[in-house]
């Protein structure tokens, strides 16, 4: 089973994403209400920047092990997954907490 | 016979007729007027014409001092400052006491546009200014319409007076509408969430259970109280009534000490936690007063002991290095021994159960963990409604009010602690110091993740937020924190018991616009700048709230989180799709409020408030803020319309 987890991660991850399809379905699908628009996290874990691979994204989302509901394959093809990994790849680091001064302590 | 109804929505276009037949039958003002080739009014009827020209009853027209005048002198006696009341006529009687006899002050009328209104104003009220508001309730129909309102105050556990008109006697109805709007027993709509109620027969009778229902009401653990208001009781003339059985006094109001928790128990506790590794307090529905907050701390502080908060009040400040609530799940799971204070769900607190298809069970806490339990929360008080949770076995359960019996617990541990803990406390309290850093530091740079997004995340909308009344005397008030995904609790420093008073208690949506028009007028008596942030769905159910608050000018500034979606059930619906892994993109339908989107500053505008927005860039909130700030410092509420993110 690992083995097989892990020629699809390798497998996904030979194909481009496109970010602007991903953006639309990360908002279709649902991704935004817990992780937000760009994402920052919510209610769910921070996803963006630095995204994990496409093929671990998938991995984890058609058998998520905490509360996330499930995106089957049939629902949430691989080829979805990797535009959406696109479009959290694509966005920009934040600035420095540092540079924000409302934030500081 | 002709039988006239007036209903209430027909009154007014009931009068005109009536006044343009009247106006008829007056000869000598009709001549006076040019002729007409027709009729400017609709000719009177038979029925009409008969009854005008009938020679008067031999009846009073005029009453001296009626029973309303008297139940005015018990709201007096008790000490209400506010009735908030949509007008109904069961209470018309009542009604007009307050404003005539008792001329509008002490107390004096709020005008709600609901019921729910009413109540929830009442709630949000009284866990700021530590005693009830009143409100004044239309027979059954206006009950219902309160009753989600005295739901959530039940489960929150915060008193509200309510007076119901209601016509008793069905030889006194009109026929119609008055007895649509009676009942024989009203508070059966809500007498599982009351904790007393009464329909009192005469005006001793109501006097006391007034002023029983008021010291009932206040005692931990506190729920709101009906009283029926006759309308009988209320309008006939006192000179009516026999000599015997006009009222003469009302009776001292008594207010009982609150429970405290057994002595022995809270020396069993104290000995378990001093001796405890891991000791956790975990603290929910526990403080209402600044002395709360102290002791609690003191408690903490005496053991070194990490503190959750579970947020039902603000209980501890959020920057005291021992508010360990980021933490809340590791924490619970390494403890050995759990202090829960008025902990409304202490199976929740050491269990989860999952929402899978299968809900399964996990376990947080660690077997063989001690489970202490103080407080009111695990003696329900009624049986239907489920609000009192999954029973947890506990190893001490110890019933008492947290706030009256944390000192002398606090005292029982340091009793307890032995000089060889002391070097072991010390060390966890260091341990806790640095933990507190790291999760600072964790969530500060959280927050930099989607700063400049649009839209706007509740991050930046907080941090805009606390920019702005940091150097001010604040309070927060709000619905669910969860909504905001806690960052005022976060980011802002919270130490004042006012600052932030918990949600509404029963996870009722409508409660936190009203709630937080009713904190707010406590808050003014104090001149303190309160801060409302609002769910835009939420606002939908209780608009009217915004026009309660400009008509009595109330300041307060409402932050609108418009998120454009009921995202929680967004969530389960979205949730159930993945689940039958179908139409995963259609989430949205019956869910979303966007199409089209809600202006709610121009809502707000209708209302005579002064508002703004909707402000989509990040850069336009801190200026918009501004402008909105000084107008609440003027002394009237303000709102700023904001497009967020969803949590």
């Amino acid at each position: 089973m690992a083995q097989s987890g892990m020629a699809q991660q390798s497998g996904m991850a030979q194909q481009a994403g496109d970010a602007s399809r991903g953006l639309h379905l990360f908002m279709a699908d649902g991704c935004y209400e817990c992780h937000g628009t760009v994402g920052q996290g919510g209610v769910g874990p921070r996803l963006a920047p630095d995204p994990l691979p496409a093929g671990a994204i998938a991995a984890y989302i058609r058998k998520p092990t905490n509360v996330m509901p499930p995106y089957v394959e049939s629902v949430a093809g691989d080829q979805d997954v990797r535009d959406m990994q696109a479009y959290l790849a694509s966005i920009p680091q934040p600035r420095p907490l540092k540079d924000i001064p409302l934030l500081a302590p | 016979m002709t039988r006239v109804g007036v209903k209430r929505r027909g009154f007014f276009s009931a009068v005109a007729v009536g006044g343009a037949a009247s106006l008829a039958s007056l000869p000598e003002k009709a001549s006076a007027q040019p002729a007409s080739p027709k009729p400017s009014a609709v000719t009177p009827g038979a029925g009409v014409a008969a009854a005008e020209a009938a020679p008067p009853r031999e009846e009073p027209v005029v009453a001296g001092r009626s029973g309303s005048d008297f139940m005015v002198d018990v709201i007096r006696q008790i000490g209400v400052e506010y009735v908030a009341a949509m007008p109904g006529s069961s209470f018309r009687g009542l009604h007009e006491s307050i404003i005539n006899y008792g001329g509008n002050r002490q107390p004096e009328l709020l005008t709600c546009l609901h019921e729910e209104i009413s109540v929830a104003m009442a709630h949000g009220y009284a866990k700021v200014a530590g005693k009830p508001m009143a409100t004044l309730l239309h027979g059954p129909v206006g009950l219902q319409h309160a009753s989600m309102a005295i739901y959530n105050a039940w489960c929150d556990r915060v008193p509200v007076v309510m007076i119901a008109g209601n016509g008793m006697d069905a030889t006194k109805r009109r026929p119609g509408v008055e007895w649509m709007h009676a009942a024989q027993d009203n508070a059966a709509i809500v007498r599982d969430f009351v904790k007393f109620d009464d329909q009192p027969a005469s005006h001793e009778h109501f006097a006391e259970s007034l002023v029983r229902g008021y010291a009932i009401a206040v005692t931990p653990p506190a729920a709101p109280v009906l009283i029926m208001a006759d309308s009988e009781l209320q309008e006939r003339p006192m000179a009516d009534l026999p000599m015997a059985d006009q009222p003469t006094t009302v009776p001292r109001l008594s207010i009982p000490h609150p429970p405290a928790g057994d002595p022995a128990a809270l020396a069993e506790a104290a000995r378990l936690l001093a001796g405890a590794e891991n000791p956790v307090i975990v603290v929910d529905r526990y403080s209402r007063t600044q002395a709360g907050v102290d002791a609690l701390v003191a408690l903490a502080e005496a053991l070194q002991a990490p503190v959750v908060n579970k947020l039902g009040r603000l209980n501890m400040p959020n920057q005291h290095y021992l508010n360990q609530t980021a933490r809340a799940r590791a924490l619970v799971g390494q403890a050995d021994v759990i202090l829960g204070i008025e902990v409304v769900d202490f199976w929740g607190t050491v269990n989860d159960l999952r929402d899978l298809i299968h809900r399964d069970e996990v376990h947080v806490a660690k077997p063989g963990a001690r489970l202490i339990s103080l407080g009111t929360t695990t003696i329900p008080m009624r049986a239907n409604f489920q609000d009192f949770q999954r029973y947890q076995p506990v190893d001490i359960d110890i019933v008492g009010d947290g706030e009256t019996s944390l000192p002398s617990l606090t005292e029982a541990v340091r009793r307890a602690l032995g000089a060889d803990r002391r070097s072991a406390i010390d060390g966890r309290g260091d341990k806790m110091r640095d933990a507190f850093k790291r999760s600072q530091d964790v969530m500060l740079t959280s927050a930099t993740y989607g700063w400049d997004a649009s839209p706007i995340s509740l991050a930046r909308v907080c941090a805009e937020i606390w920019a702005q009344i940091r150097d001010m005397d604040w309070a927060l008030t709000t619905g669910d924190p969860f909504f905001q995904s806690f960052w005022p609790q976060k980011t802002w420093k919270m130490e004042k018991v006012y600052q932030f008073t918990g949600g509404p208690g029963g996870y009722g949506v409508g409660y936190s616009a009203p709630a937080a028009v009713g904190a707010a007028l406590a808050h003014r008596a104090q001149g303190r700048f309160v801060v409302n942030i609002q769910g835009d769905g939420e606002l939908m159910c209780c608009p009217g709230a915004l026009w309660t608050a400009v008509h009595h000018k109330i300041p307060m500034l409402t932050v609108m989180h418009n998120n454009r979606a009921y995202h929680q059930e967004l969530m389960h619906v979205q949730r159930m799709a993945d689940r039958h892994s179908r139409g995963i993109d259609r989430a949205s339908i019956g869910t979303a409020i966007d199409g089209p989107p809600i202006d709610y500053a121009k809502l707000a505008q209708s209302m005579g408030m002064w508002a703004a927005g909707p402000v989509t860039d990040p850069k336009d909130l801190g200026p918009t803020l501004r402008q909105a700030i000084d107008v609440v410092k003027r002394g009237e509420p303000a709102l700023i319309d904001v497009v967020c993110q969803p949590r």
